[in-house]
């Protein structure tokens, strides 16, 4: 067994240095995933590599959770890939630490690209994905007719008295144990990408985008409290179920009858549509007074500061964002493609496919995060501030904190190159 | 003594053994779980914890988990690598640290109370606290292996094993132990004319069997446990440890709680194997030397 | 003490050197550059170099205020009070927040605050969570030190029988040892589950339904003695097996001896038995605090600190801040004041265990 490893892995060190052609090294951060992205990864590169004979990309992957640290450590140390894959909103962060190069790719193939996909810092496009990912609140017609609630539009969202109204209503029909799931219990990157569009409809934010040089009045100004009033009521009452919600209860909770409502995201989609059918319902986000909004999202592809060859990783990027690829990472993970033009093609949003809407919403609604390397800091702060205000933390002053700890870290920065 | 009668003893035995059993249940149930969740598909898994089938091999069993495990990552790479490591940092501990504590136990050198007072001072540094100045270190270090010389140590073998070689605690384990060995045997032998070197290998070492066991066992698991330091510095999946590898499969929007719990059962066996292994050394030698 | 025969300088230095370096280099050099790094306002990752900024990034630790917050009076001057009676006082944030009357309460919240007569003295931390990690450690420490030598002892003595299959005994009880404490942490989260989870429905039938099952990790109140309970569990069997060491030590002439002098059980513990296991119980009550203080993994697999702070720790303080919010300087700072708290306790602990 062992010896049978070493020979493996000497195979493997002596492939990889063979042929005379560059090598390119990739990092990507779908270690272990279940839905097929790393095969497709893999077989990109494999196609890459058979096309054309002067660059040979050679791929790690990481386990998700740890890839942001990994690249941290190693632009500390000075080793970056040449290509790195790159979380949309974490991107500004590191093209400002010098993590990362423009791309340098021609915007016109960018053309029809939704905006969640492309990564753009300072007038320049650092960034660019295959998918977009957008966030629904799942719904059943039956249980949402049967308690007399309107089935909303992308055009005629709920109102939030509405929402409000639909929530006590499913609460007191008493079948569910919680009216709606939250999916608290995905702690991290989640509760900055799916719940600071319900601030943002309110008309707050996690910093103001004008000049992202403060959060003063736009995560503690009124509209952000009315915000935090409306958050904490949802846990007090029993709306849905709190910070230490477990795992299992958000993966099959709404499949099982627990929860009436569910905001999830569109990889969550498929086995709501195998479970309920045309029973399934994928609505758009409440409006809370600001125009409905969901996060947009995406992990893109980019080119690190310290790559010797920046033309064979542009190479690379361009031969990844053709359509067939597109279209076959949405056939593979159920994510959105990231045009229309390849989403015509794909199994489930094309016209009538399952997860159609998926696309409407992410072209109608989608936001992106701040676009600022203080994001990193701001999103922890503020998934700190919604979990403690779900706990019961006074809201004012939980936001004022965070507005502090935003701001402190913004002037350490030297105002983050803005 | 008071005179016991036979029934008498007996249920005094039966009484120890209960007492022994239910302190046992205690200890073993998460792991009867890890054990038993690994065997059930996960739907099944979710529904169990609810109850005490948790606990139990009931319902639908198989080994798909581990099958499904093996599949999503390479298991057998991770073990192969955590295990390399691992071993080959206890085994120069072991030799590095008893010889630091010999010396400052029975040899008489200037600067060897301020020394040790010092490194004792390190027992209270958490490694989490200073892996980023490490990390830079590391990056910088000169090496001279096969390929020649080179700068930097990320992404090797080395750089999860040289910084763990030395530790306080296991220097401090070593001392603690050798104190209470009797000097007169030490003093004996250099009045016999005995080489430090011949004392530490044939007088003291032949004695340490407890303190070696119990070093070794700390040392495996701190090392065999690193999640922080290997994520920092190895890129290469070839050469990934088992703890960053269970990332490949709790870093999913959809967790498969089976295939995790095969995972973790798979990954405590080679610890397991160890101690049991250390387990028999370990008692044996306390019994036998009879010290003191 | 120093005989001729034990006098070699060479000898020792060559002995020591191999350990001395590798931990100079990979522990003490370290250390001093993460103490350095509190110096100044060193990020994980920026386009700026960093400066030298003094001992700023300790006062934003561990800066702190008393403030004596008057009632709300009407016009006539009479305290103003709720529909229940209860004083209303102005909100504090209009004295920390841009008050130039109030300079030095500038961005600090409140920490914790009592009833004096009419006005409430408020005590305001620079950094609240800072504190309440502080605290946090303290109680864990406080509570799992004693508790866990203690569990570890009654279970050497235990295990101390000569019965058959008591090997297998052992082995079972040392078991949560080997498994790591991250897997250990997995685990434990089936088991505090909220609701019907295998704690609470275990609970429930032992008391027949009585008990109404809790939110164990998501309760301020039991999220930390949760994870105490757990860290003790897994932790117990490692102090059991050094004091099981301790114990076999003990000469069986000694035994002997007592038994013939016809000493009680409890005679022949605290006349032999402790005595004898006196470096031991240095070694554990050192090893079992050092551990405590470096809590971490359950923090961060459980609950991140939360529920409401309730958990927050220095360790998981300091690797959140260095790595997560990118603060190397913050994340240092707590490492250092972090080591002199240890340092200084460990220094006591010596002197009160010192030879007499």
């Amino acid at each position: 067994m062992r010896i049978h490893m070493l020979i493996a892995g000497t195979a493997i060190l002596i492939a990889s240095g063979a042929a005379g052609q560059t090598p390119l090294s990739l990092w990507y951060h779908g270690a272990g995933s279940a839905n097929a992205e790393e095969a497709l990864v893999n077989q990109l590169v494999e196609d890459f590599n058979a096309s054309q004979s002067d660059y040979e990309v050679v791929l790690e992957t990481f386990p998700q959770l740890a890839y942001n640290d990994a690249v941290g450590a190693a632009a500390l140390a000075g080793e970056l890939p040449d290509i790195l894959d790159v979380d949309g909103p974490v991107m500004p962060n590191w093209a400002w630490a010098g993590y990362m190069q423009p791309l340098g790719v021609d915007e016109a193939k960018l053309d029809g690209f939704l905006p969640g996909p492309i990564g753009r810092w300072n007038g320049e496009i650092y960034s660019v994905g295959l998918w977009d990912a957008a966030v629904a609140m799942m719904a059943r017609k039956s249980v949402l007719d049967a308690n007399g609630i309107r089935i909303p539009t992308l055009d005629a969202p709920w109102t939030r008295e509405e929402f409000d109204s639909a929530l006590e209503t499913l609460k007191a029909s008493g079948d569910f144990e919680y009216p709606l799931d939250l999916g608290m219990a995905w702690q991290g990157e989640w509760y900055p990408y799916a719940f600071s569009p319900f601030l943002q409809s309110f008309g707050g934010d996690i910093v103001d985008r004008t000049s992202y040089q403060s959060a003063e009045g736009v995560l503690n100004g009124d509209a952000a409290i009315a915000f935090g009033e409306w958050w904490q009521g949802l846990f007090e009452n029993g709306m849905v179920p709190g910070t230490s919600q477990d795992a299992a209860d958000r993966e099959t909770g709404f499949l099982e009858g627990k929860y009436a409502l569910s905001w999830n995201g569109n990889w969550a989609a498929l086995p709501v549509v195998e479970k309920f059918g045309d029973d399934a319902l994928f609505l758009p986000a409440p409006d809370f007074g600001n125009g409905p909004v969901i996060g947009a999202a995406s992990w893109q592809f980019g080119i690190s500061a310290t790559s010797e060859h920046p033309k064979g990783a542009r190479r690379f990027i361009e031969f990844a964002i053709q359509p067939n690829y597109l279209t076959a990472f949405s056939d593979g993970t159920g994510l959105i493609p990231s045009t229309a033009g390849a989403a015509q093609d794909t199994e489930n949003y094309r016209p009538g496919g399952a997860l159609e809407v998926f696309y409407a919403l992410s072209e109608g609604q989608a936001k992106l995060r701040p676009v600022t390397p203080g994001y990193i800091v701001q999103a922890k702060v503020f998934e700190k501030a919604l979990a403690d205000i779900a706990n019961g933390a006074d809201v004012p002053d939980t936001l004022d904190a965070a507005v502090d700890e935003i701001n402190e870290d913004i002037a350490n920065n030297q105002g983050y190159g803005h | 003594m008071a005179i016991v009668t036979a029934d008498n003893r007996g249920l005094r035995l039966a009484a120890r053994y209960a007492v022994l059993i239910l302190v046992a249940i205690i200890f073993v149930f998460p792991l009867l779980f890890m054990a038993m969740s690994s065997l059930k598909p996960s739907a099944q898994l979710l529904l169990d914890t609810k109850s005490l089938r948790a606990f139990l091999p009931v319902g639908d069993l198989s080994l798909q988990n581990y099958a499904d495990a093996f599949d999503r990552a390479p298991i057998g790479v991770f073990v192969f690598n955590s295990v390399l490591v691992t071993g080959i940092t206890v085994i120069l501990c072991l030799l590095v640290c008893s010889l630091a504590a010999f010396a400052f136990v029975f040899v008489d050198w200037t600067g060897r109370t301020i020394v040790f007072s010092v490194l004792l001072a390190t027992l209270i540094i958490p490694y989490e606290t200073i892996f980023i100045p490490l990390l830079l270190m590391a990056s910088q270090l000169p090496w001279i292996g096969a390929e020649g010389f080179q700068l930097g140590w990320l992404n090797s073998y080395r750089v999860q094993i040289v910084p763990f070689i030395a530790d306080a605690l296991s220097i401090f384990l070593f001392v603690q132990f050798f104190k209470d060995l009797p000097k007169e045997l030490i003093e004996a032998s250099r009045v016999e004319g005995a080489s430090w070197w011949a004392i530490y290998r044939r007088v003291v070492m032949p004695l340490s069997g407890p303190v070696i066991a119990t070093a070794a066992i700390l040392k495996f698991l701190f090392m065999y446990n690193q999640y922080l330091w290997p994520l920092m510095v190895v890129q290469e999946e070839a050469i990934r440890p088992v703890m960053v590898g269970l990332g490949y499969f709790t870093d999913q929007l959809n967790v498969p709680w089976g295939e995790v719990m095969a995972y973790l059962t798979i990954i405590t066996v080679p610890v397991l194997a160890f101690y049991l292994a250390l387990q028999r050394v370990f008692i044996a030698s306390v019994a036998s030397t009879g010290v003191k | 003490m120093a005989s001729k025969l034990t006098r070699s300088n060479r000898s020792g230095w060559i002995m020591a050197f191999p350990g001395v370096a590798l931990m100079t280099l990979f522990i003490i050099l370290p250390f001093f550059l993460a103490f350095a790094f509190s110096l100044t306002n060193q990020r994980l990752a920026s386009p700026n170099a960093a400066e030298y900024v003094g001992f700023e990034n300790y006062r934003d630790l561990l800066g702190l205020a008393v403030f004596t917050l008057e009632p709300e009076r009407d016009d006539t001057g009479a305290v103003i009070r709720d529909d229940d009676g209860a004083i209303a006082y102005p909100r504090l944030r209009t004295f920390t927040r841009n008050n130039p009357d109030y300079p030095h309460l500038q961005g600090k919240r409140e920490w914790f605050s009592w009833g004096a007569g009419e006005n409430r003295m408020v005590v305001l931390a620079a950094d609240v969570v800072f504190m309440k990690a502080l605290v946090n450690t303290f109680t864990f420490v406080i509570f799992v030190a004693p508790i866990q030598a203690g569990l570890a002892l009654c279970l050497a003595l235990l295990i101390n029988q000569k019965l058959r299959a008591i090997n297998i005994f052992r082995t079972i009880y040392f078991m949560p040892v080997v498994v790591s404490i991250v897997v250990v942490s997995l685990l434990w989260q089936f088991i505090y589950s909220p609701g019907d989870g295998l704690l609470n429905n275990l609970l429930r039938g032992l008391t027949f339904g009585v008990f109404q099952g809790r939110d164990w990790l998501g309760d301020t109140g039991t999220a930390l003695p949760s994870i105490m309970a757990m860290s003790i569990w897994q932790g117990v069997g490692f102090h059991m097996v050094i004091w099981l060491a301790g114990l076999q030590n003990i000469s069986p002439t000694l035994y002997e001896a007592g038994s013939i002098e016809g000493a009680s059980r409890w005679q022949t513990f605290r006349y032999i038995t402790w005595p004898g296991l006196r470096n031991t119980a240095v070694l554990i009550l050192i090893v079992i605090t050092m551990q405590a203080f470096a809590l971490f993994a359950q923090i961060d697999v459980m609950t991140n600190g939360g529920p409401l702070d309730s958990t927050q720790v220095l360790v998981f303080q300091a690797v959140e801040r260095g790595y997560g919010r990118q603060d190397i300087s913050g994340g240092s700072t707590i490492s250092v004041i972090l080591f002199v708290i240890v340092l200084t306790i460990s220094l006591v602990q010596r002197w009160l265990t010192r030879e007499r």
